[in-house]
């Protein structure tokens, strides 16, 4: 291979599409390492604190589409503080000084302010996509640089991100000559936004495919989009209340009826049920459905609105569809891929009304079910077993059973014997998360048949030390661990610490590591980012276990990271990072 | 097995060491055994800390947002804070409305309501029912397990489907999203019910 010009090396290595593959080309010899590296063009960090942002802008100069992630999983669920780090800024100076071509920014689980929004804004000439998923700090004000600035911007996608609300003038920065958009996603957005001049951007947006609306563009508006905009692929609604025997709702039914390419749908804030029936006409073109933030909608009005979508492959929906709505989805939708239940009841409360029963009823009438999440009242390794059996294709299995340690109803075993039938069945399983009552034995199954894993989620789980060991041991694809509440100590942590080399990140919280135990592995890997987040505040000092506030996270590290990226102050009321 | 050990804790231990949101100084309501790992694996740690902890820890405040009948544990279930931060006006509101059921006893002249939200467990429930319609009955209500001198009787509930069930049997969380109404049976259907209950 060496004795073909680098152009040809160049062109059989663009035809490969994922990182990892282009990572390992690049390990081949100098040669190849170079065509990799100026060749690459779509970059992604895993990990925002592996590796410095010089470094890669350095390496990779034509780089134009940078994706990096900031904090760890379990911050979606409050158990990181907020201020533990995770900072775009770093990143958008470093590519603004190394990297002015830069075509696409996408960030998840970070922390960027308005001046790294603005900063962004002026440094791209040719910016086309910003993409936020779950990030935090920055208000509307970042927005309306990004809409003012940026020239031939193709892409805003805000996902779930926390956006502190200073007007609706950001939308009226798009300039007049703005007429790139090919999607736009403001549905996190808490306040007002314009309605009318989101109702001219649309109008001067001939290439717009994608549109999702937040909560104050009433349905009036969404009339007035859809008319203009009749080619979009992809809507989330707004508010969706209205009376039904308005001339609203009956203009609303003629719109969804042009919407000829609409394949995906979402939002349905504060829906009430009859307004459903608007959608009917366009249900049998449906690949994509999200109805997990309409809790007013029962199980009845659920259930007849997913009858009608036959080429569904993609179902977000809420736990009120209940398992017989599931069985509807289940003799409906024989081409769902992908499958959410979200609890209606957030607080966990046991008041759900999906069980073993919709699961199994999906695994029978799904085959092509390859992506699960699944919040759930109970479970049993009967209906597990049965799950294993009839879909033997998935990729993701999340089972969350909301009450922990609870076991299997009708046997009261744990549910060590199901999540085993997943293992044994999913060959090509990547990501997977366990709950209800499990014993040292369910690890034994995952580290013995669960090659593929990728990423494990465990909480409390397992009996002792062996549990945690059989996973590091088993899982040789093993790429992102995530603890918390089990019963796993410095034993386990310490037994294969060569494993740490070859996964992104490890997270244990609420287990039964210790101070000591951390420092010790700290000490055998020099190249290890060992971390104690400390969230005391600050009077307890050398306490040898780890009590509840604090929690371990463990990361690879390419190049050493200085302190001044990673620590934010010095003021002992904030969170201490602590690195061993 | 291990995990059977932890289901037998000292009570009091489990509320030290419970992680629970709130304000401090709030003192949390007796509830039913919850098993918590974190309980059952800190129980043998008996040093200052844990009592210091168990001081300083915010216990579950009494507000709307808390459940009635479990501890919460941070950061469970494992909800995205944003889908968990666009529900809670539901929540008031449904906290507001209140879950009012009929309850009629048979032989009593009216009906009367009450809101199951508010009670904690069959306990109280049955407490609250026996003192509701304590003007028209002869002698005790007898218990599910027991007869009394007086005319028997058992506490019924019309579910979802329609069908009559012997109020009990499922967990409460499960029984209070499907109780539609009560109804306190009195006489010989009580003895079918019985029957029924054991076979």
């Amino acid at each position: 291979m060496t004795y073909f010009p680098e152009e040809v090396v160049e062109h059989i290595v663009d035809f490969l599409g994922s990182h990892g593959d282009r990572n390992a080309v690049s390990t081949v010899c100098k040669a190849w390492y170079q065509v990799d590296r100026l060749s690459r063009r779509s970059v992604f960090v895993g990990n925002c604190y592996a590796i410095r942002p010089e470094r890669v802008v350095t390496r990779f100069p034509e780089m134009k589409s940078l994706t990096v992630k900031g904090k760890p999983h379990f911050a979606d669920f409050n158990l990181v503080p907020y201020d533990w780090g995770g900072f775009a800024q770093p990143w958008i100076e470093a590519a603004a000084r190394g990297c002015p071509g830069l075509e696409e920014l996408r960030l998840k689980r970070m922390v960027i302010t308005d001046d790294d929004l603005e900063l962004l804004s002026c440094s791209f000439p040719n910016f086309k996509s910003l993409v936020l998923v779950s990030c935090e700090g920055f208000s509307t004000d970042g927005l309306a640089e990004i809409a003012t600035y940026c020239r031939g911007l193709r892409e805003l996608d805000l996902q779930e991100n926390e956006v502190e609300d200073h007007g609706h003038q950001w939308l009226s920065c798009f300039p007049d000559s703005c007429t790139s958009l090919v999607s736009l996603n403001f549905a996190c957005l808490k306040g007002e936004v314009n309605a009318s001049a989101l109702e001219r951007l649309v109008a001067r947006c001939p290439n717009l495919r994608s549109l999702k609306l937040n909560h104050s563009i009433p349905v009036e508006s969404l009339n007035k989009i859809l008319a203009r905009a009749p080619h979009l692929v992809d809507l989330g609604t707004g508010s969706f209340t209205i009376d039904n025997r308005s001339e609203t709702y009956h203009r609303l039914i003629n719109s969804f009826f042009r919407c000829k390419s609409l394949r995906s749908l979402s939002g349905f804030w504060d829906a009430s049920p009859f307004c459903l029936q608007a959608v009917y006409p366009i249900c049998a073109n449906l690949t994509v459905l999200n109805l997990s933030y309409a809790p007013a909608i029962q199980s009845a009005d659920l259930t007849k609105l997913v009858g009608f979508c036959f080429k569904l492959q993609k179902l977000w929906v809420l736990d009120c569809i209940g398992d017989k709505g599931l069985v509807v989805v289940a003799s409906t939708c024989k081409e769902l891929q992908e499958l959410r239940v979200f609890p209606s009841d957030v607080y966990g409360a046991g008041i759900t009304a999906v069980t073993e029963e919709g699961l199994v009823a999906i695994s029978s009438g799904c085959p092509k079910l390859n992506s699960l999440l699944y919040f759930c009242y109970q479970m049993t390794n009967a209906a597990l077993t049965t799950v294993a059996k009839n879909c033997p294709h998935f990729t993701r299995f999340r089972l969350c059973i909301l009450e922990p340690e609870k076991p299997d109803p009708v046997t009261n075993q744990p549910l060590d014997e199901g999540f085993g039938a997943i293992v044994r069945s999913c060959k090509n399983l990547r990501r997977l998360s366990v709950s209800g009552l499990l014993t040292d034995q369910v690890f034994l199954y995952i580290g013995m048949y669960a090659e593929r894993l990728e990423m494990l989620s465990i909480a409390f789980a397992g009996d002792s030390d062996k549990g945690m060991v059989y996973v590091l041991n088993g899982c040789k694809n093993l790429r992102k661990l995530e603890i918390r509440d089990c019963p796993f100590g410095d034993a386990a942590l310490l037994k294969d610490v060569a494993k740490y080399e070859t996964m992104r990140s490890l997270w244990m919280s609420s287990c039964d590591v210790t101070l000591g135990g951390c420092k010790s592995l700290a000490a055998k890997m020099p190249r290890l980012n060992v971390e104690i987040i400390n969230e005391n505040d600050g009077t307890s000092e050398s306490k040898e276990n780890l009590s509840d506030q604090h929690k371990l996270v463990l990361c690879q590290q390419f190049t050493s990271v200085s302190n001044d990226i990673m620590f934010t102050s010095n003021d002992p009321d904030v969170c201490r990072r602590v690195r061993l | 097995m291990e995990a059977a050990a932890r289901y037998v804790k000292d009570g009091a231990d489990l509320r030290d060491t419970e992680l629970r949101l709130g304000l401090p100084g709030s003192e949390a309501p007796e509830k039913p055994a919850v098993p918590s790992t974190r309980g059952g694996k800190r129980a043998l740690q008996e040093d200052d800390d844990m009592e210091s902890r168990g001081k300083s820890r915010p216990l579950e405040a009494d507000s709307a947002e808390a459940p009635a009948a479990k501890a919460q544990i941070v950061g469970w279930p494992p909800i995205r804070s944003y889908r968990r931060n666009s529900f809670p006006p539901r929540k008031a509101e449904a906290e507001a409305a209140g879950l009012y059921v009929k309850v009629s006893m048979d032989g009593a002249p009216y009906l009367r309501k009450i809101d199951l939200k508010v009670y904690k467990g069959y306990k109280e429930l049955k407490e609250a029912m026996e003192n509701m319609f304590d003007c028209f009955t002869q002698g005790e209500v007898s218990r599910k397990d027991g007869c009394s001198s007086g005319s028997e009787s058992a506490i019924t509930y019309e579910d979802k489907d329609g069908d009559l069930m012997l109020v009990g049997d499922v967990p409460w969380e499960m029984f209070i999203s499907s109780c539609r109404r009560l109804r306190i049976l009195k006489g010989c259907e009580v003895r079918v019910l019985r029957t029924r209950q054991y076979s």
